[in-house]
């Protein structure tokens, strides 16, 4: 579970750090992203893990073309541009929740028979339910891409660049807009991948989006923004967190535990466990 | 100079006056009830906006975590009426106290946050106070509380054939929300409060004990929003965890201050009048269907007025001020 | 009399860096002091030291017969200093009268008065006109100028100034001097930071060369502009020896 959070949390983290933007629609991708891969399964019998890297690309398209229509012009905005930022998307985010409402119906949604559904698997005698089992290593693949694309590639660099310093990166010519629909684009797709794999074992619905976002803004500033490093990380504490605080607590109380160790992390280093910012 | 700026503020003064006036007549023609129960909203809304923009707006620390304070002004109050008999209104003013109190201690470890550290930290500790009180079986748990009824009475606040008594207490509400922001923005705290936010250095360069200027930002913000929620809760006449500390509120309270202007006198209340009756009417007329389309339409005027008025409403008539100024 | 502000021994560390080794210097009242010396000699965080933005690593700072060595800046302001930054940092949301009634609240804690005061200031600085415009909407020589008036309404008995003639064009910067002789004939003592020397040494009657974190040369300007010492640590070795 913890990476899985990872996974939605580093998609956030692109975007956070990359531009500074806070994008309170990301519950929302998530929740798109859910619904895709059910419709793929439901429409073409497409299993969740094969139409996952449909389900990225469409969000990549999705989230390039959502920087270039909305958020380009909120981050413009000379006044207030941190509240414009938050309410733009958050009333993008309502928008995709009434539409999503509109499209598919408020009911509760499900993945009934999947390749992974239900199936456990035995690892030294401890029964892992596989499904959670591929979205770790999903989780740990993709985080290993991405690695390597922002270290190795150019455009990883010209991302890296960007976020350091958007007026030296003009003058060698790069353009600006180009590299932020990208990542929002890339952020979105990330978004995509744990959304499909997520389909397989919750319940989906419009609202769905909302119950993970404000873990995922948690893990990313747990880990500290701007570090993509810091928002896996922080995934990764934050499963572990839920699983402990499960075992102590009863289950309507398991975020709390979450919750008071992003203070705690907070309160001893306020710029999160790996921040830069 | 000086004289322009004390016929600026008496001038706010006196608009409000007849705002406040013209308010307090309004029952006179409006007889429906489901209008009044809009305009209590509205007003409610407007005052809790007014109160929440003291602490974003002017001292510039955005909190989206104020449910917080509105539960504890509506549990306070209830817990102390239903089990110990004590008065609504004493009940309010504790509320009041008790959540400026938490909303210091609060401030101890939250005010050396910054930016988004500090709005998700906000965000945190309500969804945390919601989820105690979603499990805490003394004060209800997640079935909260029903306020018995006995009949009309300002002595319990409680009516049941009218609705005119909260009409008129939400509308005293905002006039004091907006006249403690009117007295403030002219006193040291409002200019400190607003030099916080612009520089907190060079503030402390010049005497601004940054973190008291916070506290004291914090406390107001806090002992307003709390009686809010106490009114909430007589209004209802049933209070759960979900329906006085859901996330809703916290947005619902920065909405209209940052439509309005953020950090502007006239803001919150500007933003309420447009933003409460806009979300009740889409929610009833066309919200009916269940199919999401009040969602839409809200979430789209959102954006829209976000990003084509970065600085609010109020906007609007500074610059056609300054054109008539020109002419 | 004792100095107005005295500096023993201070040590500024971080971390394997030292900003500021024993530097001791002493500031008498009615002076105009220059703090010069080549990038990175350590003048801006001596500056902040006395400024109360951090405390020093070792050593004491004292104001006007007091130990403020530990006390924050807000406190060193409400004791008499008052000072601007090399960034200039004004209030950008609020008009340049707000921008100086913040510091003239230090002591007139009754409005009208502090409004009054700030005024008054704005007279002094010459920055009367514009008043009522939005400190975001003024030139970089004005912001210079307000950042000065900020810290004049606080009344302070020592001004400290950090770089506010470097950037200007030459009337401007002429302006400015004048500004400071005025500031200096209200009976305020001044301790300035300058980098180019040229524009302060016919102002100051002392100087303070810092070289490296420590106190090079200290005295009139006149020879202090001479001392061979001074020449190297600005130009280098070669022209030094050259001379």
């Amino acid at each position: 579970m913890g990476l899985l959070y990872g996974l939605i949390a580093v998609g956030l983290a692109l975007i956070f750090g990359l531009m500074d933007v806070t994008n309170f629609a990301h519950g929302e991708f998530l929740m798109l992203a859910m619904y895709l891969s059910f419709f793929l399964f439901a429409f073409f019998a497409i299993d969740p893990l094969l139409s996952a890297p449909l389900v990225a690309a469409a969000l990549f398209v999705f989230g390039a073309v959502i920087y270039l229509l909305i958020v380009r012009f909120a981050m413009r905005a000379k006044a207030n541009a941190g509240m414009v930022q938050i309410f733009t998307t958050f009333g993008l985010a309502i928008v995709m929740r009434g539409l999503a409402q509109f499209f598919f119906t408020p009911d509760y949604r499900s993945i009934p028979q999947s390749w992974l559904g239900g199936k456990t698997i035995s690892v030294a005698g401890i029964f892992l339910p596989e499904p959670q089992l591929v979205g770790a290593l999903v989780s740990i693949l993709a985080f290993v891409g991405l690695y390597f694309f922002i270290h190795r590639t150019d455009f990883g660099r010209a991302i890296e660049a960007t976020r350091e310093d958007p007026g030296a990166v003009a003058l060698v010519g790069i353009d600006k807009n180009r590299v932020f629909a990208f990542g929002w684009g890339l952020g979105a797709a990330l978004v995509g991948l744990a959304g499909a794999i997520m389909a397989v074992f919750f319940y989906i619905y419009p609202d769905v989006g909302a119950s993970f976002a404000l873990i995922a803004y948690v893990t990313v500033a747990l880990g500290g923004f701007g570090s993509v490093f810091g928002a896996f990380a922080g995934g990764i504490i934050v499963g572990l967190v839920e699983a402990v605080t499960a075992l102590v607590l009863p289950p309507s109380l398991k975020s709390v535990g979450i919750y008071a160790v992003y203070l705690l992390v907070v309160f001893i280093r306020p710029r999160g466990l790996f921040g830069s910012m | 100079m000086d004289k322009n700026f004390a016929a600026r503020r008496r001038r706010d003064l006196i608009i409000a006056a007849g705002l406040a006036g013209l308010a307090a007549l309004a029952p006179l023609f409006v007889k429906d009830v489901y209008v009044q129960n809009i305009l209590i909203l509205t007003l409610m809304y407007a005052a809790l906006s007014q109160s929440w923009n003291i602490l974003s707006g002017y001292c510039g620390q955005i909190s989206l975590g104020h449910a917080l304070y509105f539960g504890i002004g509506a549990y306070t109050t209830e817990l102390l009426f239903t089990k110990f008999g004590v008065l609504p209104w004493f009940g309010m003013l504790g509320g009041g106290v008790i959540a400026a109190l938490i909303a210091m201690g609060l401030g101890y470890p939250f005010f050396r946050l910054r930016g988004h550290y500090f709005v998700i930290a906000t965000i945190v500790i309500a969804e945390i106070g919601l989820l105690l009180f979603q499990n805490w079986e003394w004060a209800g748990a997640a079935m909260g509380i029903t306020i018995p009824i006995r009949g009309d009475s300002w002595l319990k606040f409680q009516f049941l054939r009218t609705k005119l008594p909260y009409f008129y207490f939400a509308l005293a509400l905002c006039c004091l929300a907006w006249f403690v922001t009117w007295w403030l923005e002219d006193s040291k705290w409002g200019f400190w409060w607003r030099a916080v936010k612009d520089n907190p250095e060079a503030a402390e360069s010049l005497g601004v004990v940054v973190f008291n200027s916070k506290m004291g930002a914090a406390a107001v913000s806090a002992f307003l929003v709390a009686i809010g929620g106490a009114f909430y809760a007589q209004f209802l006449a049933y209070i759960d965890p979900e329906s006085v500390m859901g996330f809703q509120f916290s947005l619902l309270m920065a909405l209209p201050a940052v439509l309005g202007g953020i950090g502007t006198l006239w803001g919150p209340v500007l933003g309420a009048a447009i933003l409460i009756p806009m979300t009740e009417l889409t929610r009833s007329y066309i919200g009916g269907s269940g199919r999401g389309v009040d969602l839409i339409v809200y979430g789209t005027l959102i954006v829209l007025i976000s990003l084509a008025l970065p600085q609010g409403l109020v906007s609007l008539f500074s610059r056609a001020k300054t054109k008539g100024a020109t002419r | 009399m004792s100095a107005l502000l005295e500096t023993r021994g201070v040590w500024q560390r971080f971390g394997g860096l030292i900003a500021n080794s024993d530097v001791s210097i002493s500031v008498g009242r009615g002076e105009i002091v220059g703090l010069i010396g080549p990038n990175g000699a350590g003048k801006s965080t001596l500056f902040n030291l006395i400024a109360g933005v951090l405390p020093p690593t070792q050593g004491s700072i004292r104001f006007d017969g007091e130990d403020v060595t530990h006390m924050p800046a807000a406190e060193r302001c409400q004791r008499g200093i008052g000072r601007t930054f090399q960034v200039v940092k004004s209030f950008e949301t609020m008009t340049v009268i707000d921008n100086v009634i913040v510091g003239a609240l230090v002591r007139n804690t009754v409005m009208r008065e502090a409004r009054r005061k700030a005024h008054e200031v704005l007279e002094f600085t010459g920055l009367a006109a514009r008043a009522d415009v939005l400190a975001s909407d003024l030139v970089p020589a004005e912001k210079r100028r307000l950042e000065v008036a900020r810290a004049l309404a606080t009344e302070p008995k020592l001004l400290l100034l950090d770089e506010v003639l470097t950037g200007l064009t030459p009337t401007e910067a002429q302006t400015g001097v004048a500004l400071v002789r005025k500031v200096r004939d209200a009976g305020i003592t001044v301790l300035m930071v300058e980098h180019v020397m040229e524009i302060v040494m016919p102002l100051v009657d002392r100087a303070i060369v810092l070289d490296l974190g420590k106190v090079l040369v200290e005295g009139k300007p006149a020879d202090v502009v001479r001392d061979p010492k001074v020449i190297k640590a600005y130009l280098g070795d070669r022209h030094a020896v050259g001379a």
